[in-house]
Formats: structure tokens, sequence, C-alpha cells
């Protein structure tokens, strides 16, 4: 069980937010989406989102304990306006 | 049967979607349009840009045709959402939904959209006469600490 890097796609306000699509963050062997949101928030302009940003992994939504695996597709959703 | 969710950037097409649905055993085809409109929250509005996580957004809208089909018995379902700059009265939205009787279909179209605007990961940004531009939520849409699918809602 080593650290690993995961990829977290950001959209729409929070690409703006934190003035990318997507980032890269550490994170150690067994972390959950709750560990992807601390990581997050150590980034510039993550000041910005709000306190418990909805997240998708591997495009569902889950909860803040799933489980973040190598290679699993990590996505903050802002909230949404389709229609 | 035909229960489909698409995403598209070319302008949505009403003809195609009732054609999409229509068969000799449906007697009531009803179709939704959302298109944009010219104000919000009372500022002048002068078109709407709408961008998604694709591939989620995809697989929603798959998932609530699926759904709603299965749930309310209509077979023939299909939405389609465009992404993109729109301009005033452009459709951003088309429903279409095709029943048997006209019962289902009425529930089915209402159950397809409120689900859409609730759960399906698109955002719009409006951009209004004064030149400003502006990210918009949806007051049903999902929120922070509000996961649809996780919570009591789930499917």
């Amino acid at each position: 069980m080593h650290p690993m890097s995961v990829t977290v796609l950001l959209f729409a306000s929070y690409a703006d937010a934190l003035g990318a699509p997507s980032l890269s963050v550490e994170l150690p062997a067994g972390a959950t989406v709750a560990d992807v949101l601390s990581a997050v928030r150590r980034r510039p302009g993550a000041e910005r989102l709000p306190p418990r940003p909805l997240v998708a992994v591997n495009q569902r939504y889950a909860s803040p304990a799933s489980p973040v695996g190598p290679g699993d597709e990590v996505a903050l959703i802002p909230p949404v306006a389709g229609g | 049967m035909t229960r489909v969710g698409r995403i598209v950037t070319a302008p949505i097409d009403p003809a195609r979607l009732l054609a999409d649905v229509s068969r000799p055993a449906n007697g009531a085809i009803l179709l939704f349009l959302g298109v944009v409109r010219d104000t919000n929250d009372g500022r002048g509005v002068t078109g709407i840009e709408y961008s998604a996580y694709e591939a989620m957004a995809l697989r929603e809208l798959q998932a609530i045709a699926d759904e709603v089909g299965e749930s309310l018995g209509v077979d023939d379902l299909v939405i389609e959402h465009r992404l993109g700059e729109l301009g005033l009265l452009e459709a951003s939205v088309g429903i279409a939904v095709a029943h048997p009787h006209r019962g289902e279909a009425y529930d089915a179209s209402r159950r397809v959209i409120e689900e859409l605007k609730r759960r399906v990961p698109i955002w719009k940004r409006e951009h209004y006469v004064d030149g400003t531009r502006q990210w918009v939520a949806n007051a049903s849409g999902s929120s922070a600490g509000v996961a649809p699918g996780v919570g009591p809602v789930a499917r």
C-alpha cells in the first residue's frame, strides 16, 4: 500500500475557482472522498468552494466515506443547472 | 422500445425527437422543450452557455430514461440536452414521450425534467444585457451536502 496520485476533475464555477479544469492530488493508501476534499482544500482558490461540495467517483455520486483508489475518475460537481 | 438520453451540440430538432418515439401502439405523444428566456431574477438575459461533465451527464440522462420508463411503464422516451452557446428561444433540452395513453406520457415527461434538473451534471452561465456573465444553479438541483443518488432519494 503506497501513497497514490489521483486526478480530480473540476467544472464550471469550481474550475474557475481553482483556475484549472483538473488537478492532481496525493493521497494515502485507503483514502476516501473526504481525503480528496481535504487535499483539494489546500489549493489556492479552494476557499471559494462550498463547505461540502458534491463528489462523483467513476461518474457516480459518492459520499464522503466512499473509497478512492488508483485509477478512479474523481470529479467535484458544482450545483447542477441542466434544463 | 426507445429509451434514450443524448448530449448534443447541434440545435435540437423537435421533429426528430417526435419521430424517435412514434409507433402505431402509442396514442399519445408529448414534446417538452426548455428554451432560453429573456429574463432571470429580474435581469435581462441575452443567452446561456451550457457545459457538462459529459460522460457522467450522458450516463445520468440514460439512467433517468430507464428509471422513469421502467417505473411508469413508458417504453418510448427520448431526452436530449444541448451544450454550448445558446441564444434566446433556442432549446437547451427536449423531451419526447409516447405511450398508448396520455396520463402516463404527461407523468413521465414531468418526472424526467424534474430529475434532470436535480441531478444531471450540466452547468449554465447566463449572459446579461449589461455584458456580465454568471454561473446559475437550479433551485431543485444538487447542492453542497445533498448528493443525488446517495441520500434517501437514491435510486
